[in-house]
């Protein structure tokens, strides 16, 4: 590729969701914005190099894409709806190219984790519109065929054009719960299919710089929400651990042997500036508490050992926000820091069978509890459940030598 | 719904399963790997199969009979065994195939059982 075709492409890519949330805002139709665009960005890569790269590249898209919505308004019925919305591109083409796109990102946000729409196609949907990924790299990170997430992609775009969703940012009685959907779609493209974040493998990244992109893009929308900051200062505590997880040869290395000098202090210290400055606002959540616990973990890299004392209390105040098994579990793990193994097992046992049935995490913590108890055998057949639902080979290959 | 996860094989792995260094962390796995499946109750059958030198083919055609060593095609990667399970979609299907100790080394593809046809 030349270099005016790559800068023609970086500037289209940077452009994608902030484009599509503004076309998709005006025409209330994801699908048709996202075809619009993808036409307008094709013209462009075929344009640009022979003309240079335009002094708004955004501007020049908005307009093309537009067109294309426009013409093909024309070639559809069109309902009183539409009609009105019609009217008002044409006016707005009539002002020439304008100066700026405005910054319809959040209402986007807030459309795909609309309550109207399948939890697990949120995150997805998300990742399509706002950050242009294709299908095909959606269903891989999800563990989901190609031809199932273009489906299911196709269907919501379908459900947010029928039911009318509205393009808009819910007002203050309903934004904390809106927010929440918001945040844990994010979070949800952070782990995109492993179960637990903190052992997967660090070579596969899967979405997780997607993901703190989308997490710095709620931020800075929402200034005045803790928990966006929170979700934000969480993923950036795990992600400074990534080159840890691994030892020289490739074997994983668990939280509390990793060498906290492979941690990236860089990314620890804005982690905390961030909840730092959540904290300001006197309003705890699940984002913030989680968060707050990885600062736990973080603090091993200036005092040498982990405050296990805390991390349980701040797990305690986790589950009431939030009783996800994931915290039921590491909640378990830290009672068994701070108590004994007996109290770590007693966690694990009050938790639904139905629930862990598949739970990799528990298992693999069931069989560590049961060892430091001397119930070898009860601990085999838990490291052997363990081992059978982990996915990572590294991680599979630390779990056969513990149980040896 | 029935699926059939069926298991590719590198030639290296295959040699694991006898190689003294490499067998027991090979076995542990497939064992680990069999008993989730059973303890989360989608288990329906499943084998590992001889390695492909071991294989017999045999085919028909214009009335002559032809009998030939080894599998039906030489691939990089070969079939070493399959697992059926019962479960509710093709996504939980996925999810069983991914944790397939094959499936970081070769393969693990998923296919659905099909239904018999009407009348059969």
């Amino acid at each position: 590729m030349t270099d005016v075709a790559a800068a023609a492409e970086l500037a289209a890519r940077a452009a994608y969701g902030r484009l599509v949330a503004s076309l998709a805002a005006r025409w209330r139709d994801v699908a048709r914005a996202e075809d619009a665009l993808g036409d307008a960005l094709l013209a462009a890569l075929e344009t640009w190099p022979r003309t240079g790269v335009p002094d708004r590249p955004e501007a020049w898209l908005l307009t093309a894409a537009r067109r294309r919505l426009v013409d093909g308004a024309r070639h559809t019925t069109v309902t009183a709806a539409a009609e009105a919305d019609l009217t008002l591109m044409l006016e707005e083409r009539a002002e020439q190219e304008p100066s700026s796109v405005p910054d319809d990102r959040l209402a986007l946000l807030f459309v795909c984790a609309h309550p109207a729409i399948d939890e697990a196609a949120r995150t997805p949907l998300m990742l399509q519109t706002v950050l242009g990924l294709d299908a095909a790299r959606i269903a891989s990170a999800f563990l989901v065929a190609p031809a199932t997430m273009s489906q299911r992609l196709v269907r919501v775009k379908a459900r947010i054009r029928e039911a009318g969703i509205r393009f808009e940012i819910p007002a203050s009685p309903e934004l904390a719960a809106r927010l929440d959907a918001v945040l844990e779609a994010i979070y949800a493209a952070y782990g995109s299919g492993w179960e637990d974040v903190a052992g997967s493998d660090p070579r596969r990244r899967g979405l997780a710089e997607e993901a703190i992109w989308l997490g710095r893009l709620a931020a800075r929308l929402l200034p005045d929400q803790p928990e966006a900051h929170g979700l934000l200062a969480l993923m950036l505590y795990c992600e400074a651990r990534r080159a840890a997880r691994r030892d020289a040869a490739g074997a994983y290395v668990p939280l509390g042997q990793q060498d906290s000098g492979r941690w990236s202090r860089p990314m620890i210290e804005e982690a905390e500036r961030i909840l730092t400055g959540a904290a300001r606002f006197k309003a705890a959540g699940r984002f913030q508490l989680e968060a707050a616990i990885q600062s736990v973990h973080a603090q091993r890299a200036r005092t040498g050992d982990t405050d296990w004392q805390a991390v349980a209390l701040l797990y305690e105040g986790l589950l009431r926000h939030a009783p996800t098994i994931g915290a039921r579990v590491a909640h378990a793990a830290a009672l068994g820091e701070v108590r004994d193994a007996e109290a770590g097992l007693a966690a694990l046992d009050a938790i639904p069978p139905d629930d862990i049935a598949t739970y990799q995490p528990y298992w693999a913590l069931r069989g560590h509890l049961l060892t430091a108890t001397g119930r070898a055998t009860e601990a085999g057949d838990a490291y052997d459940r363990a081992i059978g639902l982990s996915e990572d080979p590294a991680v599979r290959a630390f779990l056969l030598a513990r149980r040896a | 719904m029935r699926y059939t996860i069926l298991v590719y094989e590198t030639e290296a792995e295959l040699a694991a399963r006898t190689d003294p260094k490499r067998k027991d962390a090979y076995w542990g796995a497939y064992r680990a790997y069999t008993k989730a499946l059973r303890d989360a109750g989608v288990m329906v059958g499943g084998a590992a199969l001889e390695p492909p030198p071991a294989a017999t083919t045999v085919r028909q055609r214009d009335g002559k009979r032809r009998v030939q060593d080894g599998p039906f095609a030489e691939t990089k990667e070969q079939l070493g065994g399959f697992v059926m399970i019962d479960v509710p979609s093709l996504d939980k299907a996925l999810e069983w195939a991914a944790r397939c100790p094959s499936a970081s080394t070769g393969a693990a593809e998923v296919r659905p059982n099909m239904p018999p046809p009407p009348g059969a």
